[in-house]
């Protein structure tokens, strides 16, 4: 059954007329041709259509669109400001934390809602906080560096 | 090429790579400027074809007529950096900015042939060709800009794509006001006068990833996020296991969901639809039953089945007589280790997206070997290869596993069923597991003997299903054999090059082996391997690594170790050596520290290398510890992230560190792969060194290190 569905999608207001038991991830991927966010393994494991609903980063293939009514959704490519790239994008960036870069949308979801949670976590809570999220490439020595960076560099910066 | 082609080559490492055809009708396509043909055919330089005037070539850059360069490779991007590393090597040679180098790769129509991106070979062979080319058009650049200014070739500077005169430098000329109007093609002469390794500067800085920010920012396209005006999305019904038959199939619930169009080719059955979702739902709708046939052995009993079936051997390498040897030995070894199928299981999974229309297909497609894919595209579908165009595209890692294309064999039939509707086919995760060319499990049986000095008298390595990759030897050892065995229907499914293709099986089983003496015969195993290696480059390879962790004799305190592992891949040494944790009442293990020495001449990108290998330490620490597929024969069990444990963030060392040997002067070897072959035995070592468990098995689980200390 058709309905109609209000949210906020890299802060613009948007309608949508959706099937049930769709998910956020296609809805994405296929009507707003937001090709940023990744299908990697579609049963959550593997973090590559990672967002953020609410602030919270999610698994985009595991949320269905009867559920994001007046949610705010951030994507990859909402990230940038006025042309700036965000911090952890710079730092990712700058810090060579990726290879072939499929993963990377959602690592950087993912640590975007890292540091919002937690703007100067340890090595540690790196790791534990990044853990789901999957790297073939064995880019992960990195990602961690580089979201360590972003922290330093989002001190005293206004969050996103 | 055929897959078992491929194979073929890549298993046993690539001396040279397969040759072209002459591309005189490519030419005519291009527009104007200096354009430089070279072929990666040869390792040195262009030999004519005798029935035309112009030179075999595959690549090929031009400086164009506003002073931009263009390099157009066969090569493809899939992470590894290649991109980077080319336009590195190019804007030195020919001394331009790199931000005025521009890579397009891989795109059958614009880019010269190229066999495949694999085995490390575009750094090995593309490089030294590309400086080449670049020296060439930097020559015809000098000899118009002399005519220009009115100065000799000799008393001309070029920089940042413009010529100077030495003494006068406001004597100046650009690379586009040279270009203008002009279409002068060349061939690589036979010796271009390439820059001195001390002059360089590009090659051998580290540069970041030139795809970087498109990566970072969601704008890099892969083949998925291709999106075609009308386009479908494909989803296929898939049998249960490899080897079914269907025996029936209903298509009736599926054709009646709102929109759904489904196709039916015997048993080849595709629901389609404008939503993935609903394609998927309706492929679920489909009503099928196979034949599976019987099961002849699984992950447990695959050890077994191989030693039965694998019987077709070929002696590899051999010298002295290894039963001379045996008799010369004080102790004698004999061992047997076995490693299970692995997985490539890049994140993205093999998709294609394509259209057929006024008999011609167009298609992006998540491959490692556009060209071959073209031709087996072509085939399948009866056309002119010609008529079917592969276009440029980013790849979500490939690891080998890309090298294999069936998902655009698919794509295309569909987008010939349907043709003028584009069409997209992404495998899911199950599909990618089912249809991986796995690396394939092996069984190696190693003899050897030492006498009482440490010296090792004889080495007979039989090595069933690995291939015979790296498994040159670099101990001088005086009666050695080494043997391949394979045979047809070994495996259940197919198999395939990954990464570094059976190096790692047979390294895992080599260097465990050596410690496994010298551990017997009361050496340390740094000393003992540094008695018996002949060859130069390993050592530096061992030492470099062994400084860099501190090695010492001394044991380190209970439930932690140290282990080093030796390996050759793709022309590099390479040695790595890790520090672990053993907690011995759960079996379970952490490594805490890799480093890596490296061997492998000139290096093109230094970070990019260090990269490649912490990748290397990373990735391979999967089918060191955790990865293995399960299956009963033709039913793959592994069929998601869930049940196929690659690394995690919390897996990795604290801390990976790579020492690269100083060889600016030599030509340059692979570094996408060499690391990765060391992980297993390196960290099976450290096990022994921590704990005392020797596991002749990979992956190293906690249940299989508990097994070898309860032995």
């Amino acid at each position: 059954m058709a309905e109609k569905i209000q949210f906020e999608l890299n802060g613009k207001r948007v309608e949508v007329e959706v099937e049930k038991n769709q998910t956020l991830l296609w809805l994405l991927r296929t009507r707003f041709n937001l090709t940023g966010t990744k299908y990697g393994c579609g049963l959550g494991y593997c973090g590559s259509c990672t967002v953020l609903m609410d602030d919270d980063p999610v698994r985009s293939c595991g949320i269905y669109l009867e559920d994001i009514g007046g949610s705010k959704i951030v994507t990859i490519e909402g990230l940038e400001k006025n042309g700036e790239l965000h911090p952890v994008q710079k730092a990712f960036v700058e810090n060579d934390a990726l290879q072939c870069g499929f993963c990377t949308p959602g690592m950087i979801m993912n640590a975007v809602g890292l540091l919002q949670k937690n703007p100067e976590p340890s090595r540690q809570e790196i790791i534990d906080g990044m853990e789901d999220n999957l790297c073939r490439c064995g880019a992960h020595t990195r990602i961690i560096d580089a979201i360590e960076s972003a922290s330093k560099m989002m001190k005293g910066v206004p969050q996103p | 090429m055929k897959a078992e082609e491929i194979n073929k080559l890549y298993f046993s490492d690539i001396k040279s790579p397969p040759v072209q055809v002459n591309r005189r009708e490519f030419l005519k396509r291009l527009g104007g400027g200096i354009i430089i043909v070279f072929s990666l055919s040869e390792l040195a330089f262009l030999t004519k074809n005798p029935e035309d005037d112009l030179p075999d070539f595959n690549a090929y850059l031009r400086v164009k007529e506003d002073g931009r360069v263009d390099c157009f490779s066969g090569k493809i991007e899939m992470g590894q950096g290649a991109n980077t590393s080319l336009s590195q090597v190019l804007a030195d040679e020919l001394e331009v900015n790199i931000d005025q180098v521009d890579i397009i790769m891989g795109d059958t129509e614009l880019c010269p042939y190229d066999a495949g991106t694999w085995g490390s070979m575009t750094t090995r062979f593309h490089d030294p060709l590309i400086r080449a080319a670049a020296a060439e058009a930097r020559l015809v650049l000098f000899e118009l800009a002399s005519e220009k200014l009115e100065i000799p070739v000799v008393q001309l500077v070029a920089e940042g794509g413009k010529v100077f005169a030495k003494s006068d430098k406001s004597k100046s000329v650009s690379y586009a006001e040279l270009t203008k109007g002009k279409k002068i093609v060349k061939s690589v002469s036979e010796k271009p006068e390439l820059k001195k390794p001390d002059a360089f500067k590009v090659i051998g800085k580290s540069h970041l990833r030139r795809d970087a920010v498109q990566k970072v920012t969601g704008k890099a396209v892969y083949t998925a996020d291709i999106r075609l005006p009308g386009m479908l999305y494909a989803r296929i019904a898939r049998p249960p296991a490899h080897g079914a038959k269907l025996a029936a199939a209903d298509i009736s619930a599926a054709e009646a969901i709102n929109g759904v169009k489904v196709l039916k080719d015997t048993d080849f059955i595709v629901a389609l639809h404008a939503s993935p979702e609903i394609a998927e739902q309706a492929v679920g709708a489909i009503k099928t039953d196979w034949e599976v046939p019987p099961s002849k052995a699984n992950n447990e009993t695959i050890f077994k089945h191989i030693l039965a079936t694998a019987k077709d051997s070929k002696v590899i390498h051999e010298g002295g007589n290894t039963e001379t040897g045996k008799s010369e030995s004080e102790l004698v070894f004999e061992e047997e280790y076995h490693d299970g199928y692995k997985a490539h299981a890049s994140i993205e999974t093999h998709t294609a997206t394509s259209v057929f229309e006024q008999g011609k297909l167009t298609m992006w497609v998540s491959s490692q070997t556009p060209f071959g894919t073209r031709e087996e595209v072509a085939k399948v579908l009866g056309l002119a290869k010609e008529k079917v165009h592969l276009k440029q595209i980013f790849l979500g890692g490939g690891f080998g596993g890309k090298i294999y294309n069936q998902q655009a064999v698919e794509c295309a039939r569909i987008a010939k069923m349907i043709e003028g509707t584009p069409v997209q086919l992404m495998w899911n995760r199950k599909e990618e597991f089912m249809y991986d060319m796995f690396r394939p499990a092996a069984v190696i049986k190693v003899n050897s003997g030492v006498n009482k000095d440490g010296i090792i008298k004889f080495w007979d390595f039989n090595t069933y299903c690995a291939g015979g990759r790296g498994t040159e030897l670099f101990y001088g050892i005086p009666n050695h054999k080494t043997t391949t065995y394979d045979g047809k229907d070994v495996h259940p499914f197919g198999t395939g090059a990954w990464r570094a293709p059976g190096n790692s099986t047979n390294t895992f089983a080599r260097e465990s082996q050596i410690e496994i003496m010298a551990h017997k015969i009361g050496m340390d195993p740094l000393e003992f391997r540094l008695k018996n290696m002949n060859n130069e480059r390993a050592v530096n390879s061992l030492k470099l690594a062994a400084n860099k962790i501190g090695w010492s004799a001394k044991k380190l305190p209970k439930g932690t170790g140290r282990g080093i592992a030796v390996g050759i891949d793709a022309g590099t040494l390479v040695t790595v050596i890790v520090e672990v944790n053993v907690d011995s009442t759960t079996g379970t293990i952490k490594v805490k520290r890799a480093v890596v020495g490296q061997d492998m001449g000139q290096v093109v990108n230094p970070e990019g290398v260090i990269i490649q290998a912490e990748g290397c330490v990373n990735m391979g620490l999967g089918y060191t510890l955790s990865e293995d597929i399960e299956f009963d024969w033709g039913e793959v069990k592994s069929n998601n992230f869930g049940n196929y444990k690659i690394p995690k963030f919390s897996m990795i060392p604290e801390v990976i560190e790579t020492e690269l040997a100083d060889a600016m002067d030599k030509p340059p070897q692979g570094g996408g792969e060499p690391a990765i072959i060391c992980m297993g035995a390196a960290v099976a070592n450290a096990v022994f060194d921590a704990c005392g468990a020797r596991v002749f098995r990979l992956p190293i689980t906690p249940e299989r290190v508990l097994q070898a200390l309860n032995k």
